[in-house]
């Protein structure tokens, strides 16, 4: 794998491949220094041009902890606040020779067309509401880890799929995976053709949500009520929350956050015992790490010459 | 003045041996010569012999066609010539075979007044390669607010009328323009798309937006309008073309109120007739156009429309864009893609090689367009001004590879492999190009 800007080339087995490293990071994580020398002496630059809590930081410390030197650029104080084009400013970073460049744009296809200007690896880090592999690499970790397999498991998606990058890539995800996956929502925030990505659409939470072994909640914003997606946030929190009478003991609760308290969701699910939306944000690290080895460490620079997976797992002298 | 402006340029004396000449208008289709004399067509035979000083072109068994006009054509003068300029917009235009263009007012500024449509008139005067109109804009600087000064802009020797690149959104000024044209004449050529429907929209909504999660331009964007402008026409007993036609729902629109007998025309892009939204799945901002490439299904009405006539004519919608305004985000991107060097080739490759649509009747298409503006049609038959396109079929080619004479190389056919090149074009009665490894023999 030279990138990873998408779900949707991925195979199972590359997938898997990536949650099973994740699971060797994850020991990495419990132990007092969490840290491994495997991309000692390469860079990581990451490149925000949208504002991110959880997917900036965790990529931080993706990095940090493969022993990488990070560079994080966001567009605001930066020379792509004075107009700088996505390409001189690739090429600009790409002058610093990183092995790996991490962008979180608010354009579809940004990532892949960053890999036409650097030879650097290109991580998406979401692009516009097109795709969020990473997120849905760690929703899947998270999964496996409740669910052993998420073989013929049935997962619903609620919400406003229309603008979100992480249902494309989680309904990808989960199908590549043989999960059976329902998006339900108000029929103006799920887009026309949707059925194309393999899920199955409904426009009543009634119409089984009760069936599903995960529930899985979309963040609405509120700036959809303004453009008339919806009538109220009123309405849509009566139709489409999830609530603790909506959500069934032995199902799981996810949410990509940050969440709408009262919204999306009910402050009673959030607490819940059901809900996974920490081990989602704790998956992060592990799995963008198992993400950046992927891209980067099977191909060993000359001058480390440290190619043996065991020796870079050796924790690194403080 | 006349309607149409071009560079000086001298008479053609040739003499076109072994052609296979083919003219659906003159029910020409055999090997032939042809002799031009100054600029005129002037005999038609076997055997001919090319009189003294008369260069004799030997085609070879390639093709001779009556030369191609295009009604639809971003020329961006004034104002964006670092995209095209006259020069390199009408060079592009001879090298794809069309001897007559149309240019769009949608520059900057716009040519919405008589003293812009000079200017541009008096640089194609100087610069254009091959004669050129213009369709001035229908309302003051394309803001849909009020009428351009229709009468005066027709004096000056605008073909007609368009907002192009935008709709006329007010169903009202639309129908001002139609009442005011019992004037002044002139068609009003309608770019049609409902801006509120389209929204942010970048490209067909359909299964691959909602896979790329770009915000779709519904077809109903442009059926409805044209569904609504054809009822204006109707009302006001105008003369509407409809432009760059995407869809199948406004193939039915159009069908519907040519039925109707509502005065209306129609015009359809190779882009459109050889993709879909399949193309634009690999984001590549060449593939972004307005309207946009939509489903098969729609391709395939539209050619269906093409052959039954219920679309008069072929346009390429050239919009050069410069590098720096297409190498960005897809919903960044300038939409917009060259054509007037690929037209031929690409409808060639896609849709007459294969066997979808007969060579006669791409021809007839593809030279109908100037006389829905009231240009004459270029015809093979003695006495006509020599207007012919030698093209060998077979020639195979990559734009990528050829390089343009176009100012700009943002072609959605840009990669592809093509086959058939246009070898020399004569327009109005001059050769206005060659292709550099076409070999001539002297008298």
């Amino acid at each position: 794998m030279m990138h990873l800007l998408s779900i949707e080339p991925l195979t199972r087995d590359e997938i898997e491949r990536i949650l099973d490293r994740a699971d060797s990071f994850a020991e990495v994580s419990g132990r007092e220094i969490k840290k491994v020398p495997a991309l000692r002496g390469r860079t990581v630059v990451n490149l925000f041009y949208e504002s991110s809590t959880r997917t900036s930081s965790s990529f931080d410390l993706a990095a940090k902890r493969l022993s990488a030197d990070v560079v994080s650029v966001r567009s605001a104080g930066s020379a792509v606040d004075k107009g700088e084009s996505l390409k001189d400013t690739i090429q600009t970073l790409s002058a610093y020779d990183p092995a790996a460049i991490v962008i979180r744009s608010p354009h579809v296809g940004a990532a892949e067309l960053v890999t036409r200007w650097t030879p650097a690896a290109v991580v998406n880090a979401g692009d516009g509401k097109h795709e969020h592999p990473t997120q849905a690499l760690l929703d899947v970790y998270t999964l496996r880890h409740k669910l052993g397999s998420l073989e013929g498991r049935s997962i619903w998606i609620v919400g406003d799929v229309a603008h979100s990058r992480v249902a494309r890539s989680n309904i990808l995800a989960f199908r590549k995976l043989g999960a059976e996956v329902t998006v339900c929502g108000p029929p103006t925030l799920l887009p026309r053709g949707i059925e194309a990505l393999g899920c199955k659409v409904a426009y009543n939470l009634d119409d089984g949500l009760a069936g599903a072994d995960v529930v899985y909640a979309l963040r609405m914003q509120r700036e959809r009520m303004t453009e008339a997606f919806v009538p109220s946030l009123r309405e849509y929190a009566e139709r489409y929350q999830i609530d603790g009478r909506r959500l069934q003991p032995r199902q799981i609760l996810m949410h990509p956050g940050p969440v709408n308290r009262g919204v999306e969701l009910a402050p009673e699910v959030i607490d819940s015992p059901q809900a996974a939306i920490a081990a989602q944000v704790q998956a992060g690290v592990v799995v963008r790490m198992a993400v950046l080895y992927e891209l980067l460490a099977h191909d060993p620079e000359p001058a480390s010459g440290q190619a043996d997976l065991s020796q870079r797992l050796t924790p690194q002298p403080a | 003045m006349s309607a149409l402006s071009r560079m000086p340029a001298a008479p053609a004396d040739l003499l076109v041996t072994g052609a296979h000449v083919l003219d659906p208008r003159t029910d020409l289709d055999r090997r032939i010569d042809v002799l031009v004399r100054g600029g005129e067509i002037a005999e038609l035979g076997e055997g001919l012999a090319a009189p003294e000083g008369v260069e004799t072109v030997d085609a070879g068994g390639t093709h001779l066609l009556p030369a191609f006009v295009d009604p639809h054509v971003h020329l961006r003068v004034p104002g964006q010539e670092h995209k095209e300029d006259i020069e390199t917009g009408t060079r592009a235009a001879a090298a794809g075979g069309f001897c007559a263009i149309i240019g769009m007012p949608n520059t900057a500024p716009p040519i919405d007044s008589a003293s812009v449509l000079r200017s541009v008139a008096d640089l194609a005067g100087v610069h254009a390669r091959v004669p050129v109109g213009f369709l001035a804009a229908a309302t003051v600087g394309q803001r849909g607010q009020s009428l351009t000064e229709m009468a005066e802009l027709r004096d000056a020797g605008a073909l007609g009328f368009t907002d192009d690149g935008l709709p006329i959104a007010s169903a009202n000024m639309l129908r001002r323009a139609l009442q005011y044209q019992k004037l002044c004449g002139g068609v009003v050529a309608l770019h049609e798309e409902d801006p509120t429907l389209s929204g942010e929209g970048v490209m067909h909504e359909g299964a691959v937006s909602a896979l790329l999660g770009l915000a779709g331009i519904p077809s109903i964007s442009e059926s409805t309008m044209i569904a609504r402008d054809a009822a204006i026409a109707a009302y006001e007993d105008g003369r509407i073309h409809i432009q760059h036609l995407s869809a199948e729902a406004s193939v039915e629109a159009v069908a519907a109120a040519k039925a109707a007998g509502v005065r209306l025309t129609a015009e359809v892009t190779p882009h459109h007739l050889t993709l879909t939204e399949e193309d634009v799945r690999g984001l590549d901002t060449a593939m972004k156009f307005n309207p946009p490439a939509r489903a098969e299904s729609d391709r395939l009405a539209l050619l269906e429309a093409l052959r039954d006539g219920t679309i008069d004519c072929l346009g390429t919608d050239h919009a050069p864009h410069a590098p720096h305004e297409k190498e960005v985000p897809f919903e960044e991107a300038l939409m917009g893609t060259t054509g007037l060097e690929t037209a031929f080739a690409a409808l060639n490759t896609f849709l007459i090689e294969p066997g979808v649509l007969p060579l006669g009747l791409v021809v007839e298409r593809l030279t109908a367009g100037g006389a829905l503006f009231g240009l004459p049609v270029p015809r093979i038959a003695v006495g006509e001004p020599a207007n012919l396109a030698l093209v060998a079929l077979d020639r195979v080619w990559r734009p990528v590879e050829a390089g343009y004479e176009s100012r700009s190389e943002n072609s959605c056919f840009h990669e592809r492999e093509l086959r058939g090149r246009v070898l020399m074009t004569v327009a109005a009665g001059a050769v206005a190009y060659r292709e550099r490894t076409f070999a001539l023999s002297a008298a």
